[in-house]
């Protein structure tokens, strides 16, 4: 059994985020990580593999830049040192607004040229872009069934169930292989590189997938700041300021009501 | 001719979501700018959300089209893009809007996919400009706010619930129109085999249009049972900073923020909690925010609309007392 696993660098979700020049963010200073979502995703792509014995390869994919701070290559190492088996790479220095289709776009056409796949996991969305599209995307492109938000996943008999954390409810989902799987927080329990790992981590391979980048039509024509705060009202100290918060609640903001 | 707005309005238990009437109601009221054409509702599900076509209209839709059978009845991606890429092709409108709810968010990127055209996700902010949709969308974390443009036919965009006003007066129902369903569950390879409420009485935090969330300051799991109560007085839904989930004092279910859910509610009280950017992510769309706090210097003060500084010990046993009093 192939598991792809994608996985993307991210800024840390502590980092401090400066808009540089309208068009982008200032990387200076900024700690990039592999994505949080995209780690359970390894994990769990991990220990699938293990439950299924000899013969079954995680790789990690990575679409990205491979200079300066957004380096998609450290984060497949931080893959492969979490037990991958081995990386590609599709170089794109121009990845930070990337259209989330072409990056879809991209990743389909490395994993079509590898051959057989029977899973392709990632995170459940990128934490700076926020789009949560390249999934469903994949699987649209792929000719595969796919289930975002996964919080577990089970594979056999050429099948894969998966439990989604959908809104108010859960979701039992069952899709014939090849599938597509996007996952939460809780699909994997996280996970921690070894030194074991670590070390042998360096002797894997990265190959690198050579993709032309196109225009499906999203365009990030500005970054902006976020816009300033309005000041807020300070009602009072202590529970003496409770029944005017409540009078401003009620009569103010007109946002409750008895 | 004039151009068209597709707007695929989530149904869930015979009730159409809010998010997906907000997207009408602003599609209905840039009709003029967006061409002119029909705003037209696409309702895909089971047998429950066929009855839907008059609330549709009271927010705009001149046209109904609904694709139900009962497999559908449950939310299953591959199959409702389908159903949604071949209604699009039928209807060629230049405009698609699909409410981001989590099932929207899931489904809208298919369609892209599908018809390879680019997609706005999760949209805080829309004006039109010459038929073309000028889009605002946060990233970061909300830390910086992506301006977006799609060059490519149809424009597809999921809006985030709250983000546009329900029109007041109610419009005619909709010329309704029924598109079959000539496939099954199989063909698309994916089959929903069960489906359980996450908890039979409480509101989901997404849906919830106030919410009470405690964070690090509540000292203990214990501590959440004066939000509980002063939640049911109020007809709130209880939520958790990070710190909370991690401490195990409250599900995951529960947490709002970057690496939880992002919630826009007309209220939102935070109680104890100090306002990190990660939490601010989830929240800071609320139209309403009370902070509760006994450090002046916390950040959620800077984005709060009304604050009490104070012990939330003290403050809460009094917010309780004083809402029911006013119960009576």
């Amino acid at each position: 059994m192939r598991i792809f696993v994608c996985v993307k660098a991210v800024p840390d979700t502590a980092a401090r985020i400066k808009v540089k020049d309208g068009a982008s963010i200032d990387p200076s200073g900024v700690k990039f990580v592999l994505g949080p979502y995209d780690a359970r995703a390894v994990a769990k792509a991990i220990s699938l593999k293990e439950a299924a014995g000899d013969g079954a390869e995680v790789i990690a994919i990575s679409a990205g830049g491979t200079k300066g701070e957004r380096d998609a290559k450290k984060r497949i190492k931080d893959a492969l040192a979490l037990g991958a088996d081995r990386g590609i790479l599709i170089p794109d220095e121009a990845s930070e607004n990337r259209d989330p289709l072409e990056v879809a776009k991209a990743l389909a056409a490395a994993i079509k040229a590898e051959g057989e796949h029977s899973l392709v996991l990632l995170g459940r969305t990128a934490v700076d872009d926020q789009a949560m599209s390249v999934g469903p995307m994949l699987g649209a492109l792929l000719g595969a069934p796919c289930v975002t938000d996964a919080v577990g996943l089970e594979v056999a008999d050429g099948k894969a169930t998966v439990t989604r954390a959908a809104e108010g409810r859960q979701q039992t989902v069952e899709l014939t292989l090849p599938a597509v799987v996007s996952g939460q927080r809780d699909l994997a329990e996280e996970k921690y590189p070894k030194l074991k790992e670590i070390l042998k981590a360096g002797k894997k391979k990265i190959a690198t997938f050579e993709h032309t980048w196109g225009d499906s039509g999203y365009t990030v024509t500005a970054l902006e700041p976020p816009p300033e705060p309005v000041a807020g009202k300070i009602v009072g100290e202590g529970p003496d300021a409770v029944p005017e918060l409540f009078n401003l609640l009620q009569n103010e903001a007109k946002k409750l009501s008895f | 001719m004039a151009s068209k707005v597709l707007v695929i309005t989530e149904v869930r238990g015979g009730k159409v979501k809010k998010g997906a009437l907000e997207c009408l109601a602003e599609a209905s009221r840039q009709k003029d700018a967006l061409g002119g054409g029909d705003v037209t509702a696409l309702v895909i599900g089971g047998p429950s959300a066929a009855g839907v076509a008059a609330e549709l209209g009271a927010q705009g839709a001149d046209r109904v089209l609904t694709a139900t059978a009962d497999w559908l009845d449950h939310y299953n991606g591959d199959a409702y893009a389908k159903i949604a890429v071949n209604a699009i092709k039928q209807e060629s409108p230049e405009v698609v809007l699909v409410a981001a709810t989590l099932d929207g968010k899931d489904l809208a990127p298919r369609i892209a996919a599908h018809l390879d055209v680019g997609y706005a996700a999760d949209v805080t902010g829309m004006t039109v400009d010459g038929g073309k949709l000028l889009l605002t969308r946060p990233v970061y974390a909300g830390k910086a706010y992506a301006k977006v443009s799609l060059t490519k036919s149809p424009q597809i965009a999921s809006p985030r619930p709250n983000t546009f006003a329900l029109l007041e007066g109610g419009g005619a129902a909709g010329a309704a129109s029924e598109l079959a369903v000539d496939f099954s569950a199989a063909d698309v390879g994916a089959t929903v085999t069960g489906e359980a409420a996450a908890s039979a009485d409480k509101a989901d935090l997404t849906e919830a249009s106030i919410i009470v969330s405690g964070g690090r300051g509540m000292k203990g799991p214990e501590n959440f049972s004066m939000l509980e109560e002063f939640a049911d007085l109020i007809g709130a839904t209880v939520g958790a900073s990070r710190a909370v989930v991690d401490a195990g004092w409250r599900p995951h279910s529960d947490q709002v923020g970057q690496t939880g859910k992002t919630v826009s509610p007309n209220l939102y009280f935070a109680v104890g909690i100090s306002g990190a950017i990660q939490h601010l992510a989830g929240m800071s769309t609320s139209k309403c925010i009370v902070a509760i706090n006994k450090d002046s210097d916390a950040p959620i003060f800077k984005v709060a609309d009304y604050g009490i500084v104070g012990d939330l010990f003290e403050v809460m046993p009094k917010m309780i007392e004083h809402a029911k009093s006013l119960k009576g």
